[in-house]
C-alpha cells in the first residue's frame, strides 16, 4: 500500500498586537516572522534563516507585556493575544546598549550596511566608552591558503559554530571557548586549522555576518587595496564538480573570481557548499600561464 | 530506472525517509551536499547502513557498516532478497501488480543462502539479515549508490541487483523511497538526458525505433543514423582493430582516466587524425593533431546542466574565457559551417528551445521557468508542470500506468582481475574530499587536506610484509607496476588496499587497473584490480 505523504499538522492563525496593530499570525511563527509580515525592520545578528536560532545577540529584543524581560524575537515564538512593542524606549535602549557594546569592543567596520543603519537608527554611540574601552583587537590568523580568521572582527554571533556543527556541515571543528569577554571561537586546543578537523568547506564564512572569517582572496586583495565590490558583479551557475547540483554565486571582479557563495534559499545548498565548490575554480582562470 | 536513466528520488527525500542504504558510495566526500541532506535524515531518525569495502567518513556515520568484500555486491543482495522473501516480506500486491518476473527471479536467489552470502562476501550472516529484515520492514527507504556500484566488469547487474530490492518491497515511486544513482560529474546525467549515449537521443529516446527518430529527421532536415553506436571501450576496441581512425573528444583525457592507461594511449597515439576540444591542453590533448581551446561549460558560457536528482539547473557566464578559447556551441556550429552544413550561430537558449521541441520530457523547461524555479526535475512535459519530485509513481496506480517494471535475474560473478598467491592484494581505488577525478582542475588550488598520493594499505598487511608506515614500495597488477609509498589506513581490512586517481603525475593508479568492461555499459572495472607489494630492495623490476 502506498502511504500517505504528512504534510504538517493544520495550523491556526492567531491574533496578535505588535505596535497597537492587530495582526493575524499563523502559530508557530516566530515574533521576528510576525515583524516581518508586517514589514517592520527588526536588527538581527545571530540569526539566519537557515541555521536554528541561538538567540545570543539579543539585539532583535522586543517588549511582551506581562514579560518581566525583553524576549528575542528571534526564537520566541507568537502566543495568542500577545501584546509586543518593537520600537518603545526600552526596546530602543536595549538594543542601542547592545550595538553600543559590540561596536565599542569588535572592529564591525565591515558588517552589513543594514548594521549601521541600525547604528544610527538607534543612535549608537559606541566610542562613548572612552579610548580605554576593551576590545578583542588580536592580528589576524593566516594559516592556510583558503580562508583566514579575523576574530577582531568576531561578535560571538554562534554562526559560524551552527554552520560547522548539526545545522549543516556536521564537522565540529569550531566550538566558543571560554567566559564572559574571554568568550571566544576556538578550534579544539586552539589548534592551527590545518591541525584541527577543519575540512575546509567554508561554510562558516558562509554565514559569518562582521568578515571576521574571509577567503585569503578577499583579505589580500584588502589588504592590497585591490578589492572593489563596486567592480564586482555575482553570477548564478552550478559547480563544475560532483553531480549534486550546488549552485555557486561567483562574485567576479576584473574578469577573476574572486569569492563564491551559495545563494541561501537554493533547495540543494541552503547555502553550503563543499570545498571544491567554495574554493576550487582557480583552475579555470589559471589558463594559459603554463 | 526502467526506461529512463535517473535517480528517482529527490535529495529533499533523504532527509525525511527511514532507512538509507548507501551503498559503494562515500557520499560524506564525493558527494558533500547531498550528504548534509542525508545527515538531516539521520538527524530526523533515519537509520544509515553503510555497505562498502573501507570504512569511509561516510560508514563512521552508518549504524549498520557492512564491509563487503570488492565486487560481490549482487551475492549480498540476493541474500537480502531471499531473506525478505523467507521472512514474508516482499510486497505480494505490489509484485503481482506492477511487477514481471518474479517467479524466475525467486528461484534465481533462492541458493543465496546466509552462508553463502558470507562466504562470498565477507558480511556476517547476521548483519546481512539484520539489514535484509530491516529494509523489508521499513515503510520507507532509499538506496543510493555511486561508483561502488558501476566500477564493475557486470555495473549493469550490480544496478539490477539493487533495482530488484526496491520491486521486491514495493520500494519505489513513493516519497521517501527510490533508487539513486548518486552522479559523479557536473553533468554526467545531463550527458545522458542529451543522449550522449550510444543508443539514445534527447529525452532517453531510442535511436532505433524509427517513430522516436523521425520528429529529429524532420526538424534537422536529415536522416538519423538507425543503429545505435559505439561507447567508450568499444570504441578502444575498435580502434584497437584498426577499424576507427579518427576521433573527436570534447572534455574528456582517456589518456589519463582510462584504466590500462598504456594501451589506451597507445591507441590514441596511433589514430590517423585526433581531435581534443578541452579547456585545458591535456594529457590526451598533447596527443592530438588538433586542439581545439574551449571555454569553461559552468563559467564562461551559457546552457544546462542536470543534476542527480534530475534536476535541469542553468550554468551561465561569469567570466570572459582566455583568449582563443571558444564556446561549445560555436565552434560545433564553425566545424558544421566547414563541412557544408551553415547552421548560423545559435544561442544556448536556442539550441535548448529546440531539444525541448524535441525531447517530450524537456517541454516546460524554458529558461525562464528554469531561472524562476531554480531548476526543474524532469519530466517536465509543459510550461505549466512543475516537474517531478520522484519518478514512477504509475506504479502505484490501479491498473499500473504503462509497463511493468520487469525483476532481472542477475548472478554473482567476481572481479575479473582474480586474487592469486603472485597478487593477493585487492587494490581498489576511489576519490578524496578535496580533489577530482585526474586532478586536472583541482590541482590549481591549494588545498590544506592534500596528501601526497600513497599507497593506502592496513597496518596489519604492512606488518605481515615488514613495510614501514611511509616506505616506497613497488606496487604490480598482471598489466604494469609503479612505485609509490605506503601509507597505513585503519579504515581497510588486510588484504585490501587503497588509490585515488588524483595524482597520475606522482602515481599512475591506471597502469594498475584493469581495463575489464561492462559489456553493457561500457564501465572498467576500476575498483577491482589484483596486486602484489614489493619492498623495494627486494622487488625484481
Amino acid at each position: 500500500m502506498s502511504s500517505p505523504v504528512f504534510v504538517g499538522v493544520p495550523r491556526r492563525m492567531l491574533q496578535v498586537s505588535i505596535d497597537g496593530h492587530d495582526v493575524q499570525v499563523m502559530e508557530g511563527m516566530t515574533i521576528l516572522d510576525a515583524c516581518g509580515r508586517l514589514g517592520i525592520d527588526t536588527p538581527t545578528l545571530c540569526n539566519l534563516e537557515t541555521l536554528t536560532p541561538v538567540n545570543v545577540c539579543r539585539v532583535c529584543v522586543v517588549e511582551v507585556e506581562g514579560s518581566r524581560v525583553l524576549v528575542p524575537a528571534c526564537s520566541r515564538k507568537v502566543e495568542p493575544g500577545m501584546k509586543i512593542q518593537t520600537d518603545s524606549e526600552r526596546v530602543r535602549h536595549s538594543r542601542r546598549l547592545v550595538l553600543e557594546l559590540l561596536g565599542s569592543s569588535v572592529d564591525m567596520s565591515l558588517c552589513a550596511p543594514e548594521v549601521h543603519g541600525w547604528m544610527s537608527r538607534y543612535g549608537a554611540q559606541p566610542q562613548r566608552f572612552g579610548p580605554g574601552a576593551a576590545t578583542v583587537a588580536q592580528p589576524v590568523k593566516v594559516d592556510n591558503d583558503l580562508y583566514v580568521r579575523d576574530y577582531s572582527r568576531c561578535i560571538l554571533c554562534y554562526k559560524c559554530v551552527e554552520a560547522c556543527g548539526v545545522d549543516a556541515q556536521n564537522t565540529f571543528a569550531i566550538g566558543v571557548a571560554g567566559r564572559g569577554f574571554e568568550a571566544h571561537i576556538s578550534t579544539e586546543f586552539t589548534v592551527g586549522l590545518p591541525e584541527s578537523a577543519c575540512v575546509y568547506c567554508g561554510n562558516c564564512i558562509g554565514v559569518c555576518p562582521t568578515g571576521a572569517l574571509m577567503f585569503k582572496s578577499e583579505h589580500d586583495m584588502r589588504q592590497a587595496d585591490t578589492w572593489d565590490e563596486n567592480k564586482q558583479h555575482v553570477t548564478e551557475t552550478v559547480c563544475p564538480y560532483c553531480g549534486v547540483g550546488c549552485m555557486l554565486e561567483l562574485h567576479v571582479q576584473d574578469n577573476s573570481i574572486v569569492k563564491v557563495t551559495s545563494p541561501l534559499d537554493h533547495s540543494v545548498t541552503s547555502g553550503h557548499l563543499c570545498v571544491k565548490g567554495r574554493f576550487g575554480f582557480q583552475f579555470v582562470q589559471r589558463r594559459g600561464s603554463g | 530506472m526502467f526506461g529512463a536513466g535517473g535517480g528517482t528520488s529527490s535529495y529533499r527525500e533523504a532527509e525525511e525517509t527511514d532507512l538509507v542504504l548507501l551503498w559503494g558510495s562515500n557520499a560524506r566526500e564525493t558527494h558533500p551536499i547531498f550528504f548534509h541532506h542525508l545527515l538531516r535524515g539521520v538527524r530526523n531518525g533515519a537509520r544509515l547502513v553503510a555497505v562498502d569495502p573501507r570504512r569511509t567518513t561516510s560508514a563512521e556515520w552508518a549504524d549498520l557498516w557492512l564491509g563487503i568484500d570488492v565486487g560481490s555486491d549482487i551475492a549480498l543482495a540476493n541474500a537480502m532478497a531471499r531473506e525478505i522473501i523467507h521472512a514474508g516480506l516482499a510486497d505480494r500486491e505490489f509484485i503481482a501488480r506492477a511487477t514481471t518476473g518474479y517467479d524466475d527471479y525467486a528461484k534465481c536467489v533462492e541458493p543465496y543462502t546466509l552462508e553463502r552470502a558470507e562466504a562470498e562476501t565477507g558480511v556476517s550472516a547476521a548483519a546481512i539479515r539484520e539489514v535484509a529484515l530491516e529494509y523489508g520492514r521499513t515503510d520507507r527507504a532509499m538506496i543510493c549508490w555511486t561508483l561502488g556500484i558501476t566500477e564493475h566488469h557486470n555495473a549493469v547487474d550490480n544496478v539490477l541487483a539493487l533495482i530488484n530490492l526496491a520491486l521486491l518491497t514495493g520500494k519505489v515511486g513513493r516519497y521517501g523511497c527510490g533508487l539513486n544513482p548518486l552522479r559523479g560529474q557536473n553533468n554526467v546525467q545531463g550527458g545522458g538526458d542529451m543522449g550522449a549515449i550510444p543508443n539514445r537521443l534527447p529525452g532517453f529516446q531510442d535511436v532505433e525505433d524509427p517513430e522516436k527518430r523521425a520528429p529529429f529527421e524532420k526538424a534537422w532536415k536529415a536522416v538519423v543514423p538507425p543503429k545505435r553506436g559505439y561507447h567508450l571501450s568499444q570504441m578502444f576496441e575498435s580502434m584497437e582493430r584498426g577499424e576507427m581512425k579518427a576521433v573527436y573528444i570534447v572534455g574528456e583525457n582517456p589518456a589519463r582516466s582510462e584504466a590500462d592507461q598504456t594501451r589506451a594511449v597507445r591507441l590514441l597515439s596511433s589514430l590517423d587524425h585526433l581531435v581534443v576540444q578541452d579547456i585545458f591542453l591535456t594529457q590526451t590533448a598533447e596527443l592530438a593533431h588538433v586542439v581545439l581551446p574551449a571555454a569553461a561549460g559552468w563559467a564562461e558560457s551559457d546552457g544546462t546542466v542536470t543534476s542527480s536528482e534530475r534536476r535541469v539547473q542553468r550554468v551561465r557566464r561569469a567570466l570572459d574565457p582566455p583568449a582563443g578559447a571558444r564556446d561549445d556551441i560555436e565552434i560545433i556550429s564553425e566545424l558544421a559551417r566547414r563541412l557544408g552544413c551553415d547552421w548560423g550561430q545559435p544561442t544556448a537558449e536556442q539550441v535548448w528551445d529546440e531539444c525541448r521541441s524535441l525531447s517530450p520530457m524537456h517541454t516546460g523547461m524554458a529558461y525562464a521557468r528554469l531561472d524562476e524555479l531554480g531548476g526543474i526535475q524532469w519530466p517536465c512535459p509543459d510550461e505549466s508542470h512543475p516537474g517531478t519530485q520522484f519518478l514512477h509513481a504509475r506504479l502505484w496506480k490501479d491498473p499500473v500506468e504503462g509497463p511493468r517494471a520487469p525483476f532481472s535475474v542477475v548472478e554473482h560473478d567476481p572481479p575479473v582481475d582474480k586474487l592469486t598467491e603472485e597478487f593477493p592484494i585487492r587494490l581498489t581505488t576511489g576519490r578524496r574530499l578535496d580533489s577530482f577525478n585526474t586532478g586536472v582542475q583541482t590541482g590549481a588550488y591549494s588545498s590544506p587536506l592534500r596528501q601526497r598520493e600513497a599507497l593506502l594499505l592496513s597496518p596489519a598487511d604492512g606488518a605481515r610484509l615488514g613495510i614501514a608506515d611511509g616506505e616506497r614500495v613497488r606496487a604490480s597488477s598482471r598489466r604494469g607496476s609503479v612505485e609509490v609509498p605506503v601509507r597505513f589506513d585503519a579504515t581497510l581490512r588486510p588484504g585490501l588496499a587503497f588509490l585515488t586517481l588524483h595524482f597520475p603525475d606522482q602515481v599512475a593508479t591506471n597502469v594498475l587497473t584493469i581495463d575489464a568492461t561492462d559489456p553493457k555499459s561500457g564501465t572498467a572495472e576500476f575498483k577491482a584490480s589484483a596486486i602484489r607489494v614489493d619492498k623495494l630492495s627486494t622487488s625484481v623490476s
